[in-house]
């Protein structure tokens, strides 16, 4: 029983279904529990949170990793599953604790202020969901003493800054400085990303990292993370 | 099964009024001047059916003027048939060209006497000696029975090309005219699985290459319901002349009954009028002259209306393949083929330069998708010809499959239905409740049922153009794939029963 919740819930990783209304990559799968429905038919049924995080979700992810790499999976999967895994994290995240699981870390998104453009930071938060982070997105266009606020209220790890304009990169700059200002900028990492914007462009306004995209983006917060 | 080719609605450039203007003028050229014919059997044939005929030219050199009435027209469009089967080696290579329907099909050509062979050289800046560059240098080769072979193995592993038409004449120094017709449909036949068409090079030579087709495909009324060869024929020399030589071998090929493309090539601005009236006029005249020989000769036999209408270059007086006139010729004639209810064999895809190159890629692309809009059901000249037709280049075939994929893929009827529109409105609701609104894992279905076009093969990753050397790459691994050739026995009967196959050629 226990083993068979926990397989279906790697297995619906894999499928990247969140919900029993998502199909999956095969057929006839709508209607049958996704990720969510079996995280709760999991804890109902006293399952570790230990296992349920490391034998399913992980173990699910690995897959669609491996699957990526060699071609099998494209973009889309990774994200189907990652969306699964971080709902499936956000559903666990009460349980944590007691269970004696460190959070991995949080991170604050945002795309700067003056700049509607959101894709990139959602899909940067879906894939470091997927990676086991608490992602809290502030939204589009936010002003920096909104950051900074937000970054005083919840004590993040890590701070991913967008913009998609070359007319509003230059925010980012203003809410790094608003930091300073505020004396919280040490407390946490900057991490910026967006089409206009480059690995020097991060280093000429103090920032702590740039990804180029959200698979890198993922890979330097676990790098920083180990770092820290 | 046949080949799907793509379905569409097609672009309809001339109102219907104005096809039937075109076409009542093309009635009036057939009366007067009529057709100039240099072919005895064909003005009897005329002259048989009702045609005023009347005797010109030198007593020792006859020629004849035909005025072709309405009435003889009418008949033999009527007459042919209007879904036309081209068969194959393999029965899901076949095509079903139908008249009624605008199902475009792409299809190699030209007999090109020029092969362009690509190697790719590293150059060193002059100015930067440290930076290496690989780039694409052209070689110019002759045609040859095993470039033919290869251009066949190439057609049958490109998927875009639903058809293979000659590409190269062959030049060894061991074919003659004699036996060149055998040993090019032999060497085509064995390397592709999918339709072979050619000309004839001489017409005493129609039998062998009918017997060689017979074996193949199992027997005279296994080839009569599997037609796997078919031929093309320019009966019509512009302006509005039969010629000796091609009408006779039109006469004999649909005393036989099989497949047959007549096909007109006028210049306008030089053998035809420029104006896009005046020339669909004069080639749509010189098309259903022939056409109405061929049912004289053979009522009911499958013809294709063959228009390659070109426009002349004015500074050399060249054909001219890039020019938008020539695509508003192309489209024109295919409304007209479509308004006799006839399959049309089209004309696009090829370029006035030389080398694959920026040039060949607009000019090619620019006719292959308006001439596919406009719905012919057989395009042909539609791979690697450049140089308008006097070069392949089996690179630039393999970026034409690419570029006809995307023009196939753009040209595919939109599927709006309740039931989809529903699925899509339900995507809709699911992703506004989601906080990233993103659409991405519903695209995973479409993603692995090849519903979705894939990135450009050939895109490069650095600062200088790696097109060429990309294709070329792909070129190489394709022509190292096993060849589709015939079973050891047809291969046996082939050799002992067709007179004049070169030996050699057995397992090119």
């Amino acid at each position: 029983m226990t083993q068979d919740i926990i397989n279906l819930i790697k297995e619906n990783v894999i499928q990247g279904r969140v919900t029993q209304d998502d199909e999956g990559l095969e057929e006839g799968m709508v209607g049958k529990p996704g990720v969510t429905e079996l995280i709760d038919e999991a804890l109902a049924a006293d399952i570790g949170v230990r296992d349920i995080i490391g034998q399913g979700l992980s173990a699910g992810m690995e897959i669609v990793g491996d699957k990526f790499s060699t071609g099998e999976f494209f973009i889309p999967d990774m994200l189907a599953s990652a969306e699964a895994v971080g709902a499936a994290m956000e559903k666990l995240e009460p349980h944590l604790a007691k269970s004696g699981i460190k959070a991995k870390g949080k991170i604050l998104v945002a795309t700067v202020k003056g700049d509607l453009h959101d894709i990139g930071k959602n899909i940067v938060s879906i894939l470091l969901r997927g990676s086991g982070y608490t992602v809290k997105d502030l939204g589009n266009d936010i002003e920096p003493q909104t950051i900074v606020a937000a970054v005083k209220e919840e004590h993040p790890q890590f701070l991913g800054l967008s913009a998609l304009l070359t007319s509003t990169m230059t925010n980012m700059e203003d809410t790094i400085k608003a930091l300073k200002e505020s004396g919280l900028r040490d407390g946490v990492k900057v991490i910026i990303g967006g089409a206009p914007v480059s690995e020097e462009f991060a280093q000429s306004i103090g920032a702590d990292g740039y990804g180029a995209d959200g698979f890198q983006a993922v890979e330097v917060v676990e790098s920083m993370s180990k770092g820290s | 099964m046949a080949r799907p080719g793509v379905l569409i609605a097609p672009y309809q450039r001339l109102r219907l009024a104005q096809v039937e203007q075109i076409h009542r003028a093309s009635l009036a050229i057939l009366n007067d001047p009529g057709i100039t014919c240099f072919n005895r059997n064909a003005a009897e044939l005329f002259s048989g059916s009702g045609a005023e005929v009347i005797t010109t030219g030198r007593p020792e050199a006859p020629t004849w003027q035909l005025r072709i009435p309405e009435r003889l027209v009418m008949e033999a469009i009527e007459s042919c048939p209007k879904v036309v089967k081209l068969g194959a080696r393999a029965e899901d290579n076949c095509l079903i060209l139908d008249g009624a329907e605008s199902r475009v099909h792409f299809a190699s050509g030209s007999e090109a006497n020029k092969w362009l062979d690509t190697d790719v050289e590293t150059f060193v800046s002059k100015r930067q000696p440290t930076r290496e560059t690989e780039l694409a240098i052209f070689r110019e080769e002759k045609g040859t029975t095993e470039r033919l072979a290869q251009a066949a193995r190439l057609c049958e592993h490109l998927d875009s090309w639903d058809s293979f038409l000659r590409t190269v004449n062959i030049q060894d120094d061991d074919i003659n005219s004699h036996n060149k017709d055998v040993n090019k449909f032999f060497v085509s036949l064995n390397n592709t699985t999918k339709h072979v068409m050619s000309g004839l090079t001489e017409i005493s030579k129609l039998g062998d290459v009918v017997r060689m087709a017979r074996i193949i495909a199992g027997g005279e009324n296994e080839l009569r319901e599997n037609p796997i060869i078919s031929f093309i024929t320019c009966v019509v020399k512009s302006p509005l002349q039969l010629v000796d030589d091609t009408t006779q071998k039109a006469i004999e090929i649909t005393g036989l009954g099989i497949p047959l493309v007549i096909s007109s090539s006028p210049q306008g601005g030089s053998t035809a009028p420029i104006r896009e009236e005046g020339m669909v006029a004069q080639i749509n005249a010189e098309i259903l002259a022939g056409i109405t020989l061929t049912q004289l000769v053979n009522k009911g036999t499958p013809v294709l209306y063959g228009s390659v209408p070109v426009r002349t270059r004015m500074d050399n007086l060249y054909d001219s393949y890039g020019v938008p006139e020539f695509s508003q010729y192309n489209v024109d004639c295919i409304q007209m083929a479509r308004y006799y209810g006839l399959p049309c064999y089209s004309t696009a895809g090829v370029s006035d330069t030389a080398i694959p190159s920026i040039q060949a890629a607009v000019e090619r692309l620019f006719s292959h998708v308006l001439v596919a809009l406009a719905g012919a059901q057989y395009v042909h000249y539609a791979f690697g010809l450049l140089e308008r037709t006097n070069i392949f280049c089996p690179v630039q075939a393999v970026l034409d499959d690419v570029h006809i994929d995307m023009v196939k893929r753009f040209l595919r009827q939109p599927e709006v239905s309740e039931a989809s529109l529903a699925d899509c409105l339900e995507q809709v609701r699911k992703v506004m409740t989601t906080s990233h609104k993103l659409y991405v894992r519903f695209v995973r279905r479409a993603l692995r049922s090849g519903e979705i076009t894939p990135p450009y093969p050939f895109e490069g990753k650095g600062q200088t153009d790696e097109t060429l050397v990309l294709a070329k790459q792909r070129l190489d691994k394709l022509l190292s794939l096993p060849a589709a050739h015939l079973d050891q026995n047809i291969l046996d009967s082939i050799f002992q029963e067709v007179p004049g196959l070169l030996p050699r050629l057995r397992n090119l």
